[in-house]
């Protein structure tokens, strides 16, 4: 099998597998997943066959695996589409297929595979639980199935056929299709749950706030397919002349070259997909849905999409850019990145919800990833985009466990808590040790925990990329937020895992079964280990043991190559300083926590609120956007233009119509017309009364009559002959 | 047999007309009889229209852009003859006509009351429609054009729901009323160029620099108010802002399968008016007056997209939404006819992306929305109800229909991987250099567009479950998956594998224009 084909199965395994299952097997719950797992597990088996052929190939960055066929005929030629692997396409595929593989296996546990059916569930509503007898006779409640068991590996397949297209493709315009599939598919999946209101605006609310992005991103593709007549990676990106072309043309806006207006409105899809300020409101709400699709969404696909199309298209975006001064979307991502990276890490602080930290974590991390572009650090990103997402889809898993082992806490012990709260958890790692040892190693590594999590290595060269540019703002903003990532990862840590537990429920919590927990221990190791390969060679002590191998291998995707020139130990111990900091100060803050309350929340006072609230973001766009956008298309447009306006007119021309007719009877028909007729009729009747009259059989009459016709008709004849 | 495939055309066109005669004598009150017959009767155009785009050559040859061609004379003394023809722009547009209506038949099984006289009209409504996209004599167009608007007159005022009077005569009143002006022109172009016939037309009026007929106005003057006679004939008909609140009424007040055959055909008159007669007969007005034409397009997009969001009647965000996507075909006209006398290659690769995005667009559009009405209707005869606030939750009770709704939704959405998707992006990309301010602003109504389709998703099968439906409502039935099955199939194909329509659109589009 040749590899363009073996890549070209890879997508569509997944879709042959959503196909099956909604057609064939949306009954069979075994069935179902059987399904999902053998497209997922052929997929995965590909890329890494995909991916074993990509890092043998030399030169793989100029002479990438490729094969494309028309697809819209367009004039005389037409569009092609087609696969495509190179260096990045290559990582990317690595880290997808590694967590999809994880998460769909995860998925088989987290929806009580092989447990009864509860009594009271309904489509639509997560499982309430069953209640079973044992040998005694005692009842007991347990978890129960998800009644929609199979809809939910069929949409899960589908997320992962959206992913892997978009990074199998070799243009813009099928990186875009994967993309809103995705977007369906996360829209979908966080209202899985729809019965809930909750869920059921949360879904609205990622599907629309990222369409924002979506359409500026539509624009950017047009323009840049009306100015280079393609789309594909190839030949714009690998194209000097074309990426210098687009750099010198300027644009309708005044300042702008095409590049940088191109640049910009794929940055904007970018915040939204990946969830940057402003548009970061939505992620957060999409914990909403399961929990393994939280963990597609954070780290798997949707997110990670975001990112990869700005590394992607990075040669475009940094066209023009000598290493010191900024191009204008560079300069973008560079303050977005940043600002974003901080702000969502102090929200992250005063969060009690072990999801809700997470999501904001995600978005602080991205930012990182965003800002790193910024300033340039193309190779940094993408190594933070790896390890994050194995680190962070370990994280979420291991949320969904200790979810899970709370829910059963709270079943069996009727407790009315939120299971999600980590104010009730607490010494969850006697009763979790799987659990509590994988998401250690995930909450160090997105710490930076230093030399031995993947995390460390990745921000570190985001560090010392963003110190080497001379951004020192954008520098000192991502090390504050290095600091306020570490703290509150250990807060976290403390309050689930460490201390006493706080509620009953964490007391009769239990781990997770194998087909839950293996997913975390694989992808524990990759949380450890994936930093090793990019080492970089100045590192004291250990740089150069290990070759830096992403170094080389994704960095051979820049057309010039940079020569990394930053020795200064000042990022390196800034880094390490962070770390170690913000860890200890979140176990000394929170090692003590006894109560179900968080001790920092009397002394921050109104500081802690603002946190706890999210600056009030969502109340100042329902303010700012929602309620204005509604009241244009309620008032303005129904009600004023459409009835009063646009109809009201029709109506007074209609009322004209009407009235001229009734006007034309009252003032034509009626009087003159009517008139007319009656008239003849009337002067008729008059005349043969008179005639009548004539005739009344009196001799004398008649002879009146005829003398004095013979009269005038004499004096007729006298006029008209004698004197005429 | 020589004769059937030498009359192809009239064939598609008289076989409705001629089952409705036939349908006179069938007896009233064997409602399933009447309803097989009409049924079987529609599936024999559909059958030839595909005899025909089998023998269709998708290139056009030199000096004649049309094939399967009839000529009979009519009214010689005026020189109108029975002309019929094809090309890539009409042919689709027929496909779509003949696939529509044996599903529109076959959704109207339900109906109970007068199903013969109900059946007559359908089938003669399809004559009508067919009529005007084979015609190739401009007499004979307005022929047809108006022939169509008899049936649907009375399927709206006697099998249309409460407020059918008003909505019945808003319609016809308001396309009639744009039909005076086009009637006129028609005739003055008749007299002053001697012939009805397009071919000849297409030749000479543009041309044209002096009136046979002296009516002591410039030559030009003349042309501009013929210009604006058809072109305000066919906006009515598309409808384009602000001459669109007919639709609302009509689509909402017919019934399910005359609101399917509205949205997915009768519109398509107007847009296919503007191609057929505005583009190639007004070539230098068109080009002139391209920019007002695409401000009224984006208007529709986003107005279209602004009125169906603030709905709360179902069927009402439905047919708003057919303004919102019938600004884009309207968009594509506008920026194609921006370009009308480009010469520059860039150009014409613009131009042609334009087009081809605008046709296929009309074609998506009368899948999706005859699908979304079609669904609407589903759910009106089971609820009896259209407020979308008197339903939630429904997806739990009707997992099929709620997955066959969200399907076609988010094809009338433009999600990539289903059919609307491609055409709009087409009209972006070629409107996008022409017409650059416009289409960003498009993107406001394209925005939108995802808030009313989630708006309905949301409020009809998402939340709690409105008690009130508990065990009342049954999922879809066999006949009704019958009706909506080939129109997802349509969808998912020309989403995913557009090439085969986009050819035959595309070499016309590139051949004509």
């Amino acid at each position: 099998m040749s590899v363009e084909l073996t890549i070209v199965l890879i997508p569509l395994l997944p879709l042959l597998a959503f196909f099956t299952i909604v057609l064939l097997a949306h009954r069979n719950h075994a069935l179902s997943h059987w399904l999902a797992l053998i497209g997922a597990g052929l997929a995965w088996l590909l890329s890494m066959l995909v991916f074993g052929r990509a890092i043998q190939t030399e030169e793989l960055s100029r002479h990438p695996f490729a094969a494309a066929i028309e697809w819209l005929p367009t004039g005389s030629t037409a569009l092609q589409i087609g696969v495509h692997i190179d260096p990045l396409s290559a990582v990317t595929l690595f880290f997808v297929a590694w967590t999809v593989l994880m998460i769909f296996i995860y998925s088989i546990g987290y929806h009580n595979y092989g447990q009864p059916k509860g009594e009271h569930d309904r489509p639509g509503l997560p499982p309430h639980g069953a209640e079973i007898q044992d040998a005694q006779g005692h009842a007991h409640r347990v978890p129960s199935i998800e009644p929609m068991y199979a809809r939910f590996f069929a949409l899960i397949s589908l997320f992962a056929f959206a992913m892997y297209l978009l990074v199998v493709t070799d243009n813009l315009l099928t990186l875009y299709m994967g993309w809103e599939i995705m977007g369906l598919c996360s829209y979908l999946l966080i209202g899985f749950w729809y019965g809930k209101e909750s869920a059921r605006n949360a879904m609205i609310k990622a599907f629309l706030t990222t369409r924002v992005g979506d359409v500026f991103m539509l624009l950017g593709l047009a323009a840049l397919y009306s100015l280079t007549g393609t789309l594909n990676y190839q030949a714009i990106l690998n194209n000097p002349a074309v990426l210098n072309g687009l750099a010198g043309a300027a644009s309708p806006l005044a300042g702008i070259s095409w590049a940088g207006l191109i640049g910009i409105l794929l940055i904007i899809g970018t915040i939204g997909k990946s969830a940057q300020f402003p548009l970061h409101i939505w992620l957060p709400d999409a914990m909403e849905g399961p929990t393994p699709v939280s963990a597609m969404i954070h780290a798997a696909t949707m997110v990670s999409a975001g990112v990869y199309l700005v590394i992607r298209f990075f040669p475009l975006l940094s066209v023009g850019w000598d290493g010191h001064s900024l191009t204008l979307p560079m300069l973008v991502m560079g303050t977005i990145g940043a600002f974003t990276a901080l702000f969502a890490a102090t929200i992250a602080v005063a969060q009690n919800d072990i999801k809700r930290v997470l999501a904001y974590s995600t978005i602080s991390q991205l930012g990182y990833m965003i800002a790193a572009l910024g300033v340039g650090a193309y190779v940094a990103a993408a190594f933070h985009l790896v390890t994050h997402a194995f680190f962070k889809a370990l994280l979420f898993l291991g949320s969904g466990s200790v979810i899970h082992g709370m829910e059963h806490g709270v079943l069996s012990t009727g407790e009315k808590i939120d299971p999600q709260n980590m104010l009730y958890m607490g010494g969850l790692r006697k009763k979790m040790p799987l659990t509590f040892w994988t998401f250690l190693a995930g909450g160090l590594a997105l710490s930076g925990f230093p030399l031995i999590t993947a995390g460390f290595w990745s921000k570190d060269e985001i560090l010392s990329g963003a110190y080497a540019s001379g951004q020192m703002l954008i520098f000192w903003t991502l090390a504050v937020a290095a600091l306020l990532t570490a703290f509150y990862t250990m807060r976290q840590i403390t309050l689930t895992f460490l201390g006493q537990p706080r509620s009953l429920s964490a007391e009769h919590a239990h781990e997770s079964r194998p087909v839950m927990t293996i997913p975390l221990v694989i992808l524990a190791l990759f949380a450890v280990t994936a930093g090793w390969v990019g080492i970089p060679e100045y590192f004291p002590l250990v740089g150069g043991a290990l070759p830096n191998w992403f170094e080389e291998f994704v960095g051979s995707m820049l057309l010039t190559h940079s020569e990394k020139s930053h020795h200064s130990l000042l990022p390196l111990t800034v880094s390490l300083v962070v770390a170690l900091g913000g860890l200890l100060l979140g176990w000394l803050t929170y090692r003590r926590a006894l109560k179900p309350e968080d001790p920092l929340e009397k002394p921050l006072g109104g500081v802690y609120s603002l946190l706890r609230n999210k600056y009030y973001v969502d109340e100042f766009y329902q303010l700012v956007f929602i309620r204005p956008a509604r009241w244009l298309a309620e008032t303005v447009t129904d009600r004023w233009l459409d009835r009063a306006i646009i109809d009201g007119a029709l109506h007074s021309i209609a009322g004209f119509g009407v009235w001229l007719g009734k006007s034309l009877r009252r003032w034509i028909d009626l009087p003159v017309i009517n008139g007319a007729g009656d008239l003849t009729a009337v002067g008729t009747r008059n005349l043969g009364a008179f005639l009548r009259s004539l005739q009344s059989g009196r001799v004398q009459v008649y002879a009146t009559v005829g003398l004095g016709l013979a009269a005038v008709v004499a004096i007729l004849i006298y006029f008209l002959w004698v004197i005429g | 047999m020589d004769f059937l495939a030498n009359h192809l055309l009239s064939l598609i066109l008289f076989t409705p007309t001629a089952a409705a005669l036939v349908m006179l004598i069938l007896p009233k009150e064997k409602t399933a009889l009447l309803r097989f017959f009409a049924f079987s009767a529609s599936l024999i155009p559909l059958a030839l229209t595909l005899v025909v785009w089998a023998g269709f050559d998708p290139q056009p040859s030199a000096g004649m852009p049309f094939q399967f061609v009839e000529k009979a004379e009519w009214y010689s003394a005026i020189q109108a003859s029975y002309h019929l023809g094809v090309d890539g722009i009409s042919l689709p547009m027929v496909l779509l006509t003949t696939l529509l209506t044996p599903l529109a038949i076959l959704a109207s099984y339900s109906i109970e009351e007068r199903v013969k006289s109900y059946m007559i009209l359908f089938l003669l409504l399809e004559t009508g429609m067919l009529g005007v996209f084979l015609a190739l004599d401009l007499l004979l167009f307005f022929v047809f054009w108006e022939v169509g608007l008899v049936p649907m007159y009375f399927l709206i005022a006697q099998w249309g729901s409460k407020n059918r009077n008003y909505a019945a005569l808003k319609f016809v009143l308001y396309t009639m009323g744009g039909s005076l002006g086009l009637l006129l022109a028609i005739q003055l172009m008749g007299v002053a160029v001697g012939s009805f016939d397009l071919l000849e037309l297409y030749q000479r009026w543009p041309a044209l620099n002096e009136l046979s007929v002296p009516i002591g106005l410039p030559v030009s003057t003349v042309k501009a108010i013929a210009f604006w006679a058809f072109v305000v004939a066919f906006a009515i008909k598309v409808p384009v802002w602000p001459f669109h609140t007919w639709l609302p009424d009509a689509h909402t007040e017919a019934p399910t399968a005359g609101s399917m055959i509205l949205a997915g055909v009768l519109l398509k008159l107007g847009a296919f008016g503007f191609l057929r007669l505005v583009l190639p007969l007004f070539p230098s007005e068109s080009q002139q007056y391209a920019g007002a034409l695409a401000f009224l397009g984006v208007a529709a997009i986003i107005f279209g997209a602004l009125g169906a969001w603030a709905q709360n009647d179902f069927k009402r965000l439905v047919a708003y939404s057919s303004i919102n996507h019938m600004g884009f075909v309207v968009l594509g006209i506008a920026a194609a006819a921006a370009l009308l006398n480009t010469t520059s290659p860039v150009g014409l690769l613009d131009k042609n992306i334009a087009l081809n995005g605008a046709v296929l667009q009309m074609f998506n559009h009368g899948l999706s929305a005859a699908g979304m009405f079609f669904l609407v209707g589903v759910l009106y005869e089971r609820a009896h109800t259209r407020d979308l606030n008197d339903f939630g939750g429904l997806y739990a009770v009707l997992p099929v229909y709620g997955s066959v709704l969200i399907f076609t939704a988010m094809a009338s959405l433009g999600l990539p991987g289903l059919n609307g998707f491609v055409s709009e992006f087409l009209v972006v990309r070629g409107a996008w250099p022409v017409m650059t301010l416009a289409t960003a602003l498009a993107m406001i109504g394209l925005f939108f567009t995802g808030a009313y389709i989630l708006k309905a998703l949301k409020m009809v099968l998402h939340g709690p479950l409105n008690p009130r439906w508990q065990g009342r409502l049954s999922d879809m039935s066999r006949r009704e998956m019958i009706v909506i099955a080939p129109l997802m199939i349509l969808m998912l194909v020309l989403g995913v594998w557009p090439a085969w329509l986009l050819d035959v659109i595309n070499r016309a589009v590139a051949f004509l224009f």
